[in-house]
């Protein structure tokens, strides 16, 4: 792991040297703003922050998943019931097995992070180097080898440490904002899923309807109409 | 020491579809009735109610509904060779709990198994000659006709409101319905879904190839419907939360829509929930059943006695706790003798998709459960095996349940799995590709079976249920055989790219791929190969009845929800009118 951080972290050289962006998180704090995170510590969450940005990368007209708050959204998880493995069997003997009986680490989320990270972040400080300041290709070739490599990382192996954090992205990706994630409901503007929204009986055979239709958080439904089904509120549809 | 409660009449240990039919109908006959429920109390207010039941992290992805494994797990391996390990994250299936069961976050396909697929080993001898069945497949007969079962089919349909067309009515084959099923005495209560558009795309591309498409049968109800219980459901609004969630709607048939407010109107029905039951206790001799002992929801420890103990559980579940009450001997299959986890099986699942221009939308969340467009020309014994090397088939169907993003962002082959690639074309693809799904049967075999695990004990001390599985070369071949044909119709829906995925093997506990799990507790006329006999009835524990598809000898290329409710309301009547009167033996 340590060579492998040399070679891709530091083979441009100057990584450190290069210009350190503030985290969303600091960059909040520093606007007065109320986010925190209750999980990661600053040098996690910066790692974390740069990696979600690698997996689901900005464009001009679609915000990446740090913008959509993604590192909250994984915070806020690992700091909850699903860090803690509220549905996740730890009882032993814990053994190694195949693939096929999948996960079988005596890790919670929460641990597994912190094991990983920990460790990332130790072999890339002792190789002086940097994941969130490096370049966005190196970052890529780090994380390819941590989704391929079989690395330990205080006893997680990067390819579960990767899945994981691929997994968890996605979900914060998609999942409605109340969870942290997906701010302003960019990711379903992105593809076009209309959210909580939930009638489609007068529509669903008009097949190939242009649907265009602001999307529907929980809140917004909630704030909108009470606990009822949420009526249309200025859709506009095309065929 | 366990608290000794007054023993009641019968005890019914889990709440689902199967132990809510038993309820109704065992009311009826004045019985004292105790259910059982491990989980908590729900209902369609105020648990199911929109919006924050459509959120898709907490039920889909994080399984609310669904047995919590920190509880209660199974142990897994491939094959004998290897040691099982908990499956400690679910995933591969999903079973339910609470009240309700998996009746609650089913889809609703409801399907009727193939008069063939009753009488499997003699259906494939007499066409095809004994020696068309593959030697590593132990299939059999079911000891129960489609036609002993057609009025029960009938039955749970109507209680349960399906939308369908009838393709065989009397022997009389009908336009837009499914000409291969089993005769039916009469149509559907109500007409069936209108297709979305994947399954109109579907439709077009299987008439061209001579093939015949209808609409999946579906517990989404099409209108509004009053059923026989006198309890009444309203037409689905296509919402796209179905699988995974409870209908707000009163829309999906659920038990809690469809019967068990009469149930809660019994007098002599009493439920208790958070009652997670460990054993069937027996008497000195194991020939009968004496109490359940179960434990409550403050940890405490307590005997039910019961004249009549009958098992609604999840199939797994079921199968568990005859083991691990010592209700007829565990199956080896090192040598083949016993029967309890004998003949396991699952779905062979695979799946073909087909990516279109960006002008066609597809808009895959105007979805439900059962909203889809199928072919059943290549399910079971629809087509003809000859030469074929397996037995079997499945349905090939274009479903829209719901375009539910965290997990429904189809990319075409050799998109990355991750960065801007994969992100732009989750945007590309998301509202205009169509997947298409082959449901295939699952053949039993010697080596695929269900026992106590050695080793791993669940969190009220018992052993864990051990699955030994692995997919046996009779379904790759016919799973290989359906996903072709698959792929051909897939090939001219009009898309710009298809991609196929096989059912790949080993069979792995990882990815989702059904919650169709059958076997264990087999029926049938043998004692010697079946656990329980033609009425669900134990050969070793005569006063205990084991309902739901633990007792499949094989399983057919349906969802299995139709047929465990025929056999619910078959296996009900036998008791109401054979063994109450005479309680023992049914079939000597």
């Amino acid at each position: 792991m340590t060579e492998l951080t040399r070679r891709v972290l530091l083979q441009t050289g100057g990584a450190l040297g290069a210009a350190v962006g503030l985290s969303s998180f600091a960059a909040a704090q520093r606007a007065g703003g109320t986010a925190s995170y209750r999980f990661f510590t600053p040098d996690e969450a910066a790692f974390i922050e740069a990696a979600v940005d690698r997996l689901i990368p900005p464009e001009p007209d679609w915000p990446g998943a740090r913008e959509a708050g993604v590192p909250t959204y994984i915070d806020q998880q690992l700091a909850g019931p699903y860090g803690q493995g509220d549905r996740l069997f730890l009882g032993g003997p814990i053994k190694p097995g195949t693939p096929q009986q999948g996960y079988q680490l005596g890790f919670t989320p929460a641990e597994l992070y912190r094991r990983a990270l920990g460790a990332i972040l130790a072999q890339t400080r002792a190789a002086g180097a940097s994941f969130s300041d490096a370049p966005a290709s190196q970052q890529d070739e780090f994380l390819t080898r941590l989704e391929a490599g079989e690395a330990d990382l205080a006893g997680v192996p990067s390819a579960v440490f990767f899945e994981t954090l691929l997994a968890n992205t996605i979900e914060g990706y998609f999942a409605d904002p109340a969870y942290g994630g997906n701010r302003d409901m960019t990711s379903w503007r992105m593809v076009g899923f209309p959210g909580v929204y939930a009638a489609y009986l007068g529509l669903y055979t008009q097949h190939g309807l242009r649907y265009e239709r602001e999307p529907l958080s929980m809140a917004d439904a909630q704030r909108l109409h009470g606990h009822g089904s949420p009526a249309a509120t200025g859709a506009s549809m095309h065929r | 020491m366990a608290t000794r409660l007054k023993p009641v009449d019968v005890v019914l240990v889990g709440m689902g579809f199967t132990g809510a039919i038993m309820a109704r109908e065992l009311a009826q006959d004045g019985l004292s009735i105790v259910g059982l429920e491990r989980g908590g109390r729900r209902d369609t207010v105020p648990d199911w109610q929109s919006p924050a039941m459509h959120d898709e992290l907490r039920y889909a992805i994080r399984n609310e509904m669904f047995q919590n494994v920190v509880t209660e797990t199974y142990t897994f391996r491939n094959h004998t060779g290897e040691e099982a390990l908990p499956i400690r994250i679910l995933s591969s299936f999903l079973p339910g709990t609470d009240l309700g069961g998996a009746g609650v976050h089913w889809n609703g396909h409801t399907w009727r198994f193939l008069p063939s697929d009753f009488r499997m080993r003699s259906h494939y001898t007499e066409r095809y000659g004994a020696q068309s069945i593959p030697h590593e497949v132990t299939i059999q007969d079911w000891g129960v006709t489609y036609d002993e079962l057609e009025p029960h089919f009938d039955r749970f349909e109507y209680l349960c409101g399906i939308g369908g067309k009838a393709g065989n009515l009397r022997g009389q084959i009908q336009a837009g319905g499914n000409p291969f099923e089993g005769p039916r005495s009469r149509e559907y209560p109500l007409p069936p879904m209108d297709p979305a558009y994947a399954g109109a795309l579907f439709a077009n591309a299987t008439l061209e190839l001579g093939y015949t498409p209808f609409q999946i049968p579906s517990a989404n109800m099409t209108r509004s419907y009053t059923n026989p219980e006198g309890l009444s459901l309203q037409a689905c609004n296509v919402c796209g939360f179905c699988e995974r969630f409870g209908c707000e709607h009163f829309a999906k048939a659920s038990p809690q829509t469809v019967i068990l407010p009469k149930v809660f109107e019994s007098p002599n029905f009493e439920l208790r929930t958070n009652a997670h039951v460990t054993r069937v206790l027996l008497d000195g001799r194991g020939r009968r059943a004496t109490a359940v002992l179960y434990v409550d929801g403050q940890g405490n420890e307590i005997e039910q006695p019961a004249e009549l103990v009958i098992l609604c559980a999840f199939s797994l579940n079921n199968v568990k706790l005859m083991l691990n009450s010592g209700i007829g001997q565990a199956y080896d299959p090192a040598t083949g003798e016993g029967t309890v986890g004998r003949n396991y099986t699952y779905q062979t699942m695979s799946a073909a998709t087909v990516f279109y221009p960006d002008d066609i939308n597809i808009n895959p969340f105007m979805g439900a459960g059962a909203l889809g467009t199928v072919i059943d020309d290549f399910n079971g014994d629809n087509f003809d095996h000859t030469g074929l090397g397996f037995v079997g088939g499945g349905y090939i169907s274009a479903n829209t349940t719901g375009g539910r993003p965290i997990e429904y962002h189809p990319t075409p082959p050799g998109t990355p799995r991750w960065g801007l690639r994969w992100k732009q074309a989750v945007r590309r693809h998301y509202n205009h590709t169509v997947g298409l799904s082959a449901h295939g049967s699952s053949m039993p075999t010697r080596g695929n079976y269900l026992s106590a695990d050695p080793t791993y004990r669940d969190a009220y001390g018992q052993p864990m249920l051990r699955i030994t599985y692995d997919f046996p070369e009779n379904d790759l071949r016919m799973s290989r055989y359906i996903t072709d044909r698959m792929t051909e119709i897939a090939r001219i829906m009009g898309g710009e790219t298809v991609s196929t995925a096989y059912r790949a093997t080993p069979y792995s506990i990882v990815p989702y791929q059904t919650t169709h799990n059958n076997g264990g507790a087999i029926m049938g006329t043998d004692r010697r190969t079946c656990a329980v006999n033609r009425y669900l009835q134990s050969w070793d524990v005569p006063n205990v009845f084991v309902q739901g598809a633990s007792a499949f000898p094989e399983n057919a290329g349906y969802n299995p929800t139709g047929t465990v409710g025929a056999l619910a309301y078959w296996s009900v009547k036998a008791i109401r009118e054979q063994y109450l009167k005479n309680p023992g033996p049914l079939v000597q």
